[in-house]
């Protein structure tokens, strides 16, 4: 219980902190939201109707204040750019990153953990060798640059794969896949070489602990000692960084939204800043900075089910 | 085979130390010699593909590629370094303090790390380039800031780790200043992590000023930013593939050095997953 | 041992087989082109949009873009041709007094919104008091400061009487300033926006797309003849351009350098924009207060090299604010006023008092790399002559902010926005425009001949002032002017009936498949 209380007032402070931040940067974020969605078109009227009636000409400090009393009360305010309620837009695009981040993780599971497995026992032979290499590769191609040639070499030479756009699960799962599976891979690859990493670095270590020597020693098969045992004790080490690696797809997300044109959190964050719409902003970075908090908090609790020993303080 | 294993135990670092190496000669002969002008336009010859003359082909403004690579270079390495200088030093003293100190100086400053780290660093990035202004050494010092957090992490449980040490309790019975325990005594004992860590912040600052470059921002025209280069070829890589691989794979090869260089000396310092 | 080698394997051949069989779908659409009869043609379409309206309320928006969709759900009294002219729109027929004050309107009979209502003057009335702040809502619009009084006769009848005559005053009721909207509909026009254009609103999906829908009651028998148009937004050029390859938007425009690549499989056509691509300075700052320095940096710049590389050939030289879409307003002959010539430029640079050249700073915006492109070119050119120009690549809002509307900067590029009218697209020079004229050009012949074409009604005589007008811009270099640059439409070979107009709008009235 303590925990927990501890827990919950670590996510306020955060939250505080992350949206006096936000708050900060816009004080001196040079840029006016009025004039960037009008343009150059728009005449002095014009401006100053939409001004008044967004409330923008009330200081920023009051703007935050009334922000935050929203938010005690669940509401997150108006866009100005969108003219539309922040929740809404930020329902309506969260079930996109969501499962491109969903996606994302379970490709680098899928591949990275096998992968790990598959080196640690050929330490530092060549397939061993050669694999971290490559899978380093991937970690050092600039993502835009990735996602543009995954669009170029796969995207458009195979008619499945859409590259623009999100089709919704509850729509066709075969459609909700041809949009995400290019993005996802375009954000797992350089994660990828980070896990498979530690998995490998994790098994090593393992291995070569007594216990291990005395079940081998006692007959227990290969496949065993590998899957009852050292894998499982190999998840404490592999958690940690898969909070790290939570927070990099969710950071990962937003290039690549822009990218393949996904309408999810991310681009819409992008969009939000340019056109400095501060309510939307404030909105989606406490959508991330939850997301965040919420992630540390679920590989907290995972620790202490994988390791009894982990006491949660 | 043991010959072959020890090999391939330092394939890591032998790489690594010789991208890093062959890029800093390349900067330093850019400092004195390109083949072609990096700036002037030539824009009849726009698009040749690689020739001997121009090695690397030519760019939308008839600029020598191979040329503008050279001396991207210089930008990379400027950016890189600045990034790292900010991050650590801002990191080490934020999570030096917190580490040392602890209480509610630790609460906070960890806290105030939290709340950066929640952030997307590269939204963060286009903020603070929004407020600061473009080039190269506002993108540096963006670059710098988000790298901060992840450095003071580092430092503050080296120094918790350390502070209550046998020589650390000693030098403090015997009269050492606070500031000369903390950065003439603990600093050098978790140096390796740092290197390790600003080795990464390095990597990391290259990925971000190309997605930055990707956004539009970042490095300002003409100074030759690989980055800035990458998104202008984009146009082209239908057309005219050889420009968009000279910069990608440019930054790819600097970044996997420097990642390389990075596991390299973790292994090396790190005697646990020497294995 | 085997065993487990075998089975991190077979996970990986897994994925691969996966991946492998969700690709193994393809050339399904291609086996189903080819040959079709009329009936099995598409009837919907899907076209590419750079980014979201700002407003769907037609009185509210102002950006180009927006109305480039939403002008498909909105009509004005007055409709815009393809050559910049104006035909009835839902006035049938119209007169202007010989003073030039009273305009009276008779009202285009049988017409119905898209909520099944009929069009009647009392809409019109609305839409007006509406612009004009008359129905106890702030003001929406400028345009109409000029107009003494609306009223409405009989049921078809609707006049509108101007304090002074104005030659332009025709442009400013077409939907793109004027849409007549429904009373009915008072408070929703942004939520659900009703006019009586040939496609009614469906669904707006921020980010994502605006859907629109056939009016199966349109006016114009037989029109439109698609079902279905979908805006779909999407920023990234390049990623677009595949969109279009993959067969997922069935119109884009395509970046000039991958026009090639598009070639053959894709109709293309070519718009001139109407826009005016200028380079141009903060003309009561020194040294851009003196016109030979203006004019020594329009001697220097390379028009051609900006065309080739930046438009890769797609853009056609300008010699005055206002390009050839717009026919005879345009002055012709202007474009070779100032010829690169490096030496005039030198001297004309030392005339001015600076022979050794000056450092100066250019500011554009992030929004679009063609901005930061030519100022790269510019850059190099001006080097030539010794101006030292730094470039600072900024946000599209923080250039309106500190450049067009701040007027905080050196030089800069920009392109204007093409309008249908030629006054609107050269008031931006009038000195008293003080929101547009964000170069400050200060010309009192300028401005005269402005004032005096408005009282002019002979078409001919305007044209005689317009093109005086443009000889002055010229002459007073008060821009460099650069360029018109192209759209290049790229769409589906079946795709037929796209028009270009002389500004923003993406016409789908007319638009069908067809083999």
């Amino acid at each position: 219980m303590m925990y927990m209380i501890r827990r919950f007032i670590l996510l306020i402070t955060t939250i505080l902190l992350v949206s006096i931040i936000t708050f900060g940067v816009f004080q001196i974020l040079p840029g006016d939201p009025v004039r960037t969605m009008l343009g150059t078109e728009a005449d002095p009227t014009q401006i100053e109707n939409l001004r008044s009636e967004l409330g923008l000409n009330r200081p920023l400090y009051e703007q935050y204040t009334d922000w935050m009393k929203g938010l005690l009360t669940g509401e997150l305010g108006n866009s100005i750019r969108f003219s539309m309620p922040v929740k809404d837009l930020l329902f309506d695009r969260l079930p996109v990153t969501m499962s491109l981040a969903a996606l994302t993780l379970l490709i680098v599971l899928l591949i990275s953990l096998p992968l790990g497995m598959f080196a640690a026992r050929r330490q530092n032979r060549f397939s061993d060798m050669s694999l971290s290499t490559v899978t380093q590769v991937g970690m050092a191609i600039p993502s835009f640059w990735l996602g543009m040639i995954l669009i170029l070499y796969v995207g458009l030479q195979f008619s499945f794969f859409k590259i623009s756009g999100y089709i919704p699960w509850t729509q066709s799962v075969a459609g909700a896949l041809s949009t995400l599976v290019l993005p996802a891979l375009t954000i797992a690859i350089p994660q990828i070489a980070v896990n498979f990493r530690y998995v490998r670095t994790a098994i090593l270590e393992q291995v070569q602990l007594d216990y291990v020597r005395t079940i081998r020693s006692k007959g227990m098969s290969e496949q065993n000692v590998m899957y009852k045992h050292v894998l499982k004790n190999s998840m404490i080490p592999i958690l940690t960084v898969f909070g790290l690696i939570m927070a990099e797809v969710v950071a990962g997300t937003i290039i690549v939204e822009q990218v393949f044109s996904l309408p999810g959190v991310g681009q819409l964050l992008i969009t939000a800043i340019s056109n400095r719409d501060f309510p939307l902003v404030q909105g989606i970075v406490m959508y991330i900075t939850v997301a965040v908090v919420m992630i540390n908090f679920m590989v907290d609790i995972l620790y202490s089910v994988l390791d009894p020993r982990i006491r949660l303080r | 085979m043991k010959h072959i294993q020890r090999y391939m135990k330092n394939i890591n670092l032998i790489i690594g130390l010789l991208v890093i190496v062959g890029f800093l000669i390349i900067m330093i002969i850019s400092f004195f010699y390109t083949p072609h002008d990096v700036n002037s336009m030539n824009i009849p010859q726009k698009l040749r593909s690689p020739s001997s003359d121009y090695l690397f082909g030519t760019d939308e403004f008839g600029r020598d590629i191979f040329s503008r690579i050279m001396k991207g270079t210089q930008t990379a390495f400027a950016v890189g370094l600045l990034t790292v200088f900010i991050g650590t030093i801002f990191g080490i003293l934020i999570g030096g303090i917190a580490g040392y100190v602890g209480g509610w100086i630790d609460e906070i400053f960890m806290r105030m790390m939290d709340a950066l780290m929640a952030f997307p660093g590269i939204i963060l990035a286009l903020m603070l380039v929004a407020v600061f202004g473009p080039g190269i050494v506002n993108t540096a010092i963006a670059l710098g800031i988000i790298a901060i957090p992840a450095i003071a992490r580092i430092t503050r449980s080296g120094f918790v780790q350390h502070r209550d040490t046998e020589y650390v309790l000693a030098a403090k019975l015997i009269g050492v200043k606070p500031y000369s325990i903390m950065f003439r005594h603990i600093l050098p004992n978790i140096s390796s992590q740092i290197i390790v860590a600003a080795t990464v912040t390095f990597a990391t600052a290259m990925l971000a000023e190309a997605a930055l470059s990707y956004l539009g921002l970042g490095v300002q025209p003409p100074n030759p930013s690989w980055g800035r280069m990458l998104k202008d070829s984009q146009a082209y890589l239908v057309g005219a593939p050889w420009y968009t691989y000279a910069p990608g794979g440019a930054i790819t090869v600097l970044v996997l050095g420097l990642y390389m260089l990075s596991n390299a000396l973790r292994d090396f310092m790190d005697p646990r997953s020497k294995a | 041992m085997r065993l487990k080698n075998n089975w991190s394997l077979l996970l990986l051949t897994l994925i691969v087989v996966l991946l492998m069989s969700a690709c193994s779908n393809d050339d399904k659409k291609d086996a189903s082109s080819g040959e079709k009869s009329e009936a099995d043609l598409p009837q919907e379409i899907v076209v590419r949009i750079n980014d979201d309206p700002d407003f769907l309320d037609p009185h509210k928006a102002t950006a180009s873009i927006s109305y480039q969709m939403i002008l498909n759900i909105f009509e004005g009294l007055m409709a815009p041709q393809t050559d910049g002219t104006l035909i009835e729109g839902l006035a049938e027929s119209y007169a202007i007094s010989e003073d030039g004050l009273t305009y009276t309107f008779n009202i285009r009979p049988g017409v119905k919104f898209h909520n099944g209502e009929d069009l009647t003057v009392e809409d019109i009335q609305y839409s007006f008091d509406r612009l004009m702040g008359k129905n106890g809502g702030e003001k929406m619009s400028n345009s109409f400061d000029n107009v003494a009084s609306t009223e409405a006769p009989d049921a078809n009848t609707f006049v509108i009487k101007l304090k002074e005559p104005n030659s332009n005053f025709l442009y400013s009721l077409t939907a793109r300033q004027s849409a007549i909207l429904p009373k009915s509909n008072d408070g929703k026009h942004n939520e659900n926006p009703i006019g009586t254009g040939p496609f009614a609103y469906v669904k707006y999906s921020p980010g994502t797309n605006l859907e629109l829908k056939k009016n199966e009651n349109y006016w114009k028998k037989g029109l439109p003849y698609l079902n279905k148009v979908t805006f779909t937004f999407q920023s990234d050029d390049q990623a677009a351009i595949m969109s279009l390859m993959a067969n997922e938007v069935d119109l884009t425009s395509v970046p000039w350098q991958r026009v090639s690549e598009v070639g053959g499989n894709y109709n293309l056509s070519h718009q001139n924009n109407n826009s005016s691509l200028i380079v141009t300075f903060n003309e009561t700052k020194a040294p851009f207060d003196n016109i030979k320095v203006r004019q020594a940096i329009n001697y220097a710049i390379s028009k051609s090299d900006i065309i080739d590389s930046v438009f890769a050939g797609y853009a056609v030289p300008l010699g005055s604010n206002m390009s050839p879409a717009m026919g005879d307003y345009q002055k012709k002959g202007l474009g070779d006023m100032y010829k690169r010539d490096v030496e005039k430029a030198k001297a004309l640079l030392a005339e001015a008092g600076y022979p050794k050249g000056f450092k100066t700073k250019i500011t554009v915006s992030s929004h679009n790399e063609i901005y930061s492109n030519i100022a790269q070119i510019v850059a190099a050119n001006l080097k030539e002559i010794g101006i030292d120009v730094e470039i600072e690549v900024v946000e599209w809002g923080i250039w309106l902010d500190r450049v067009y509307f701040g007027r905080d900067y050196q030089m800069t590029t920009i392109d204007l926005t093409g309008r249908a009218s030629a006054y609107d697209i050269l008031n931006d020079y009038i000195s008293t425009n003080d929101s547009e004229n964000f170069f400050k050009f200060k010309n009192n012949d300028y401005d005269k001949i402005m004032a005096d074409v408005l009282k002019e009604r002979d078409q001919a005589k305007q044209i005689d002032y317009y093109h005086r007008a443009q000889e002055i811009l010229a002459e007073q270099a008060a821009a460099v002017y650069i360029a018109d640059y192209q759209i290049v439409w790229g769409s589906k070979k079946q795709v037929t009936g796209l028009k270009n107009y002389p500004f923003w709008f993406h016409d789908m009235s007319e638009v069908k498949f067809s083999n």
